[in-house]
């Protein structure tokens, strides 16, 4: 065989060189009308079909051509006028070739031409035709003849509304034909796998594949049969194509033919035949491919229920799903070996027909994925990237027909679907989760429905045993827990009972999460409890007297647990945010040591953890910023936490650091409020010592560099002198501003300085503003008066 | 040379024709030297009426002792050349002895003639009907003329005409169970059967069907058995399997048959068989071979 392609070749030439040669002869007697010299020739002709050195695909370009040479030959005996012999006789005439192939293909010819005249009925020739092709026996000639039979049949079928309707039931004579016809085709076609020229099997399957349509186009042609109406599929037709299908026991046949059926019989009728239909799929071969051929059906079929309402009652008449399930059912028990991924199309297939076509039944969803979790509790470990792909579209497609994750989370079966997946794809699954509630920016209300989408996510929220820590990706990563720190804020209910039920499940989950998610989930979490404090506030009276559990203290015991887990990160700088954060809530409650306890942990964290100097710098600003919003403390609390504040302040590592963060801290001692402090004298004295850490600064930049730091700090001193001054400070005197002034101007002049135009451009807009408030008169600008430029 | 010519000429011809010549039915007839021509058919129990012309060559006059037409059936055995046997010998006296001068008309008449068989061109024998005219004379050879004619019997449909169906195989390689729907045929028949295989176990190729006729001729140990082969009729192409049936419709009509003729005068017989031959991938052929019987039906042919 190893010149095999070329020797096909060549005998395919000579085939077609016989053919041309014989039809040369063929067409001069059909000229010179001589009947007996045609027959001849024509039968010579046909003679070239019988090689079976040819492979499908070359015996189909050898068939063309005898083909289209039969056409001619056919348009010569239908008339009559030109070998004056009656069809009957030429029926006869035909059938006296000696060799069966030619002899038959001639038969068919002539065939037509008699139903065509209708001097017999169209049944019995038919009858006749496909009864006589019995004798062609091998596999691709038996095909072509039978093929030519049913090419030249196809318009003669006594069909209801044909022409050739006989008496009563003639349809059934058509239907008979075509069923036979099929039926032997598709032995025949089954047998070339035993028979077949090629010795191996890919080679004859690939082969037989290529003379499928043959046998399909049997199908095709019965679907076409007008008088085929549903009662005739469902009592004859079906049941015999499906016969035929199973008792030929061939794995390619039965896949085939059943996809055959589903695509070309209408929807109703395999909806109305459902059981049958489906009775037949565990009596295939075991290594036929089910799961596509059940998953296109039921593709068909949720088209079908797509494409409009009023198909939809006939489903239910039917009982589609239960017989759908059923089936699968049946298919995967039968099919032992069959693999995971298979089953799990299948289960996606039949989840999607329910969710179209029974979008209201949510137990038959939960029961898909329920059979779903079945079969994979019987495998020990999904590691077939497409079976997991499919277990993704069968978790995906709840959420996206309902769009809602509420809906889903009423599944009991769903989050044991997701414990079968690898860890990957779980995490995949739950961001496809997270992603439909913010798309849907659907809200979870209730602490039920909190729970079971955490278990849901678990993937995200913690380690699962044997993740591979360091194939993470840090990206990956973050976007993962930034989402699930999104999707805490999408947990929310008017109830402030529910809603702190919903965080404390949220945290029982989140605070497992591990050092590296904390810092993700407890601000959401920590927020979330600040919101639930203020609901709690924009209800208060009602509510606080007769849950006890529900105070604000409670919630602030919470948070302080909450926020304390960050140590383990540890986290310090967001702690301290967040310990600021519940300060100023604790503030708003009007509950001071709770405030003051907050400020405690904050500066604990600032002595003891924070020592970068850029963080402390950050720090100290926030904590003076929030400190100074406090009111809640007495006077002590209070001279504690700005005595602490200051000091911490003073003690920055860079004297520029200092001299703002002391600066800053003068507005502890001056509330701009109704009843706020306003302690003049601690203003000043802070102002000074920033003032002084800034001359400091401003020697120290000379002695190490040679030449003279910013003065922008002693510009914005100058500022918050005038801000003071402004306020009504008694302390801070129009004087005590002019002197600053020429302080800076003598700096800024002073040749050590370097120039700096940020700085220059900052001293005159500040000294715009004096002229500008000089200028306004009234009270301020007699206030200004005083201050010269 | 022309008197030499002349002398060696018959010095008259000699026309036979039938009354019916016109209307009677022609059939082709093959003469020893190959060539066919087309003679009156006939059939037992007809009546043979006709008309001799003698017509003496211009300006010669005939003397004989006598003129008379014979008809013959005959039985010529090619082995046995030269050797006729007359089965049927009748003798009509024209002309009593005398002289002819010139063309005349001679009736005859042979009734209701018993020919019981029929003209038969086989391998080794023929069988023919002939009218032999002969003008005795004294001293030169007699001046003879033949006419051949055909003899065809009609039989009417057999009462009996039974299915040959049987069963036979070669143990667990192949059974094969075949039907002929009847036993008896008439000349433009059609032989309709089937063929089912019960057991497959070889590959076959391909089926025909042959028509057989075995010709024998002699008797005792000088018989002669010649068998031919007049038709392969493909049934099927490709190798069948168990359960499959395979349809048989072969018609008689274009070949050359005769019916059945069963010891014709102790001389001959002509028989014909059904020859089914499976040919398996090796082209080995397995055959089964059944006797059918042929009959000549007026209505058919």
């Amino acid at each position: 065989m190893l010149n095999g392609t070329e020797d096909e070749e060549k005998w395919l030439a000579e085939g077609i060189a016989g053919i041309q040669h014989n039809a040369f002869y063929m067409h001069r007697a059909l000229d010179s009308n001589n009947l007996r010299e045609a027959l001849k020739y024509s039968a010579q002709m046909l003679s070239e079909l019988r090689t079976s050195k040819l492979s499908p695909h070359k015996y189909y370009e050898l068939y063309m051509r005898a083909f289209d040479e039969l056409k001619r030959l056919e348009l010569f005996f239908k008339d009559d006028s030109k070998h004056g012999v009656s069809v009957v006789d030429l029926y006869e005439l035909v059938q006296h070739a000696g060799n069966i192939l030619p002899r038959l293909y001639l038969l068919c010819t002539v065939g037509s031409i008699y139903i065509k005249s209708k001097e017999a009925p169209a049944k019995e020739v038919l009858k006749d035709l496909v009864e006589m092709c019995r004798g062609v026996q091998h596999p691709i000639r038996g095909l072509f003849l039978r093929s030519y039979l049913a090419q030249i049949s196809r318009d003669k079928l006594p069909d209801i509304g044909s022409e050739y309707e006989g008496d009563a039931d003639t349809v059934m004579d058509a239907v008979d034909f075509v069923l036979q016809n099929f039926t032997e085709m598709n032995k025949l076609w089954v047998r070339m796998q035993h028979q077949g020229p090629g010795g191996v099997r890919e080679k004859r399957e690939k082969e037989r594949s290529e003379l499928q349509d043959l046998v399909g186009k049997n199908l095709h042609v019965l679907s076409q049969i007008e008088g085929v109406d549903l009662e005739m599929y469902k009592e004859t037709v079906l049941p015999r194509v499906l016969e035929q299908v199973v008792n030929c026991k061939d794995d390619l046949a039965q896949y085939y033919l059943m996809d055959c059926i589903i695509q070309v019989f209408p929807d109703e009728y395999h909806l109305q035949t459902l059981e049958t239909l489906l009775g037949a799929c565990p009596q295939l071969q075991p290594t036929v491919d089910v799961k596509t051929v059940l998953s296109r059906l039921m593709d068909r079929l949720s088209n079908y229920a797509a494409s409009s309402a009023d198909v939809l009652p006939e489903f239910l008449q039917v009982e589609a799903f239960s017989k759908l399930s059923n089936a699968i059912g049946k298919v995967i028990e039968a099919q032992l070996d069959m693999p995971a991924v298979g089953a799990i199309t299948l289960y996606v297939s039949l989840l999607t027909f329910t969710l179209r076509v029974h979008p209201d039944r949510l137990d038959h969803v939960d029961q898909v994925l329920g059979a779903c979790v079945k079969k994979l509790s019987n495998i020990p470990k999904l590691e077939d990237s497409r079976a997991m792909k499919q277990v993704v579209a069968l978790l995906s497609a709840p959420l996206e027909k309902y769009n809602d994750i509420v809906t889903a989370l009423t599944l009991s079966n769903y989050p044991r679907v997701m414990d079968h997946l690898d860890i990957g794809t779980n995490k995949l699954m739950a961001m496809v989760i997270i992603q439909s509630i913010m798309k849907n920016n659907s809200c979870i209300s209730t602490a039920d429905k909190v729970e079971v989408l955490f278990e849901l996510i678990k993937g995200l929220i913690k380690d699962i045993d044997g993740a591979d820590v360091d194939e993470l990706d840090e990206e990956d990563f973050k976007e993962e827990q930034n989402s699930v720190a999104r999707l805490i804020h999408m947990l929310y209910n008017d109830e402030p009972e529910e809603m702190l039920k919903i965080i404390c499940i949220v945290r029982k989950h989140t605070m497992v999460g591990g050092p590296k998610r904390l810092p993700f989930t407890v601000s959401s979490l920590v927020f979330s409890a600040l919101r639930l404090l203020r609901q709690l506030q924009g209800q208060e009276g009602d509510i606080v007297g007769e849950e006890a559990s529900m105070t604000p203290n409670k919630i602030f015991q919470l948070l302080t647990q909450i926020i304390e887990s960050l140590s383990a990160v540890p986290s310090p700088e967001l702690a301290l945010r967040l310990y600021l954060q519940c300060a100023e809530a604790a503030n708003g409650c009007d509950i001071e040591h709770v405030a003051y306890e907050f400020f405690t942990q904050a500066f604990l964290l600032y002595e003891e953890e924070i020592a970068d100097s850029k963080a402390q710098v950050t720090a100290i600003h926030l904590i003076i910023g929030t400190l100074q919003r406090m009111n809640v403390f007495g006077v002590e609390n209070r001279d504690t936490l700005t005595h602490k504040a200051t000091g911490y302040s003073a003690r920055l590592l860079k004297k520029a650091d200092q001299c703002r963060a002391v600066y800053a801290c003068s507005h502890l001692f001056w509330v701009d409020d109704q009843d706020g402090i306003k302690d003049g004298e601690r203003v000043l004295l802070c102002l000074k010592r920033a003032l002084r850490i800034a001359n400091a600064a401003q020697q120290m930049a000379n002695v190490a560099r040679g030449s003279g730091g910013p003065v922008s700090l002693f510009v914005e001193i100058l500022n918050k002198y005038i801000y003071f001054f402004e306020k009504g400070n008694k302390q801070i005197t129009s004087s005590a501003i002019q002197g600053l002034i020429e302080l800076i101007n003598t700096e800024m002049q002073s040749d050590s300085t370097n120039p700096d135009s940020v700085a220059d451009a900052f001293l005159a807009s500040t000294l715009r503003y004096i002229q500008f408030q000089k200028q306004k008169g009234g009270v301020m600008g007699e206030k200004f008066e005083s201050i010269k430029l | 040379m022309n008197y030499l010519v002349g002398a060696f000429k018959p010095p008259c011809n000699i026309f036979i024709s039938f009354t019916d010549g016109r209307s009677r039915k022609q059939v082709p007839l093959k003469k020893e030297n190959g060539k066919t021509v087309m003679v009156a058919l006939f059939q037992s129990q007809e009546n043979i009426v006709g008309e001799v012309v003698i017509e003496p060559i211009h300006g010669k006059k005939v003397e004989h002792n006598g003129v008379k037409i014979e008809l013959l059936g005959q039985i010529e055995l090619y082995f046995d050349r030269g050797n006729f046997y007359d089965f049927t010998s009748l003798v009509r006296e024209l002309d009593v002895p005398g002289e002819l001068y010139e063309r005349k008309t001679y009736p005859f008449e042979f009734s209701t003639v018993e020919m019981p068989y029929e003209s038969y061109n086989g391998v080794n024998v023929r069988l023919r009907y002939i009218l032999k005219v002969t003008i005795s004379r004294n001293y030169v050879s007699n001046i003879v003329e033949y006419q051949d004619f055909v003899v065809r019997n009609y039989t009417p449909p057999p009462s009996i005409n039974n299915s040959i169906k049987m069963e036979v195989g070669i143990e667990d390689c192949l059974h094969i169970e075949f039907e002929y729907s009847k036993s008896k045929y008439h000349l433009k028949d059609v032989v309709i059967g089937k063929i089912y295989f019960l057991l497959v176990r070889i590959k076959l190729k391909n089926m025909e069907l042959e028509i057989r006729r075995r010709e024998s001729t002699g008797s005792g140990p000088n018989t002669y058995v010649e068998t031919e082969t007049l038709a392969k009729f493909e049934l099927m192409d490709g190798t069948p399997v168990r359960g499959e049936s395979i349809p048989i419709r072969l018609f008689l009509s274009p070949y050359e048959l005769t019916p059945t003729y069963r010891n014709i005068n102790n001389k001959f017989s002509v028989k014909y068989y059904l020859n089914l031959v499976l040919v398996d991938e090796e082209d080995r052929r397995y055959f089964k071979q059944q006797e059918i019987t042929m009959y000549r039906n007026l209505e058919a042919s």
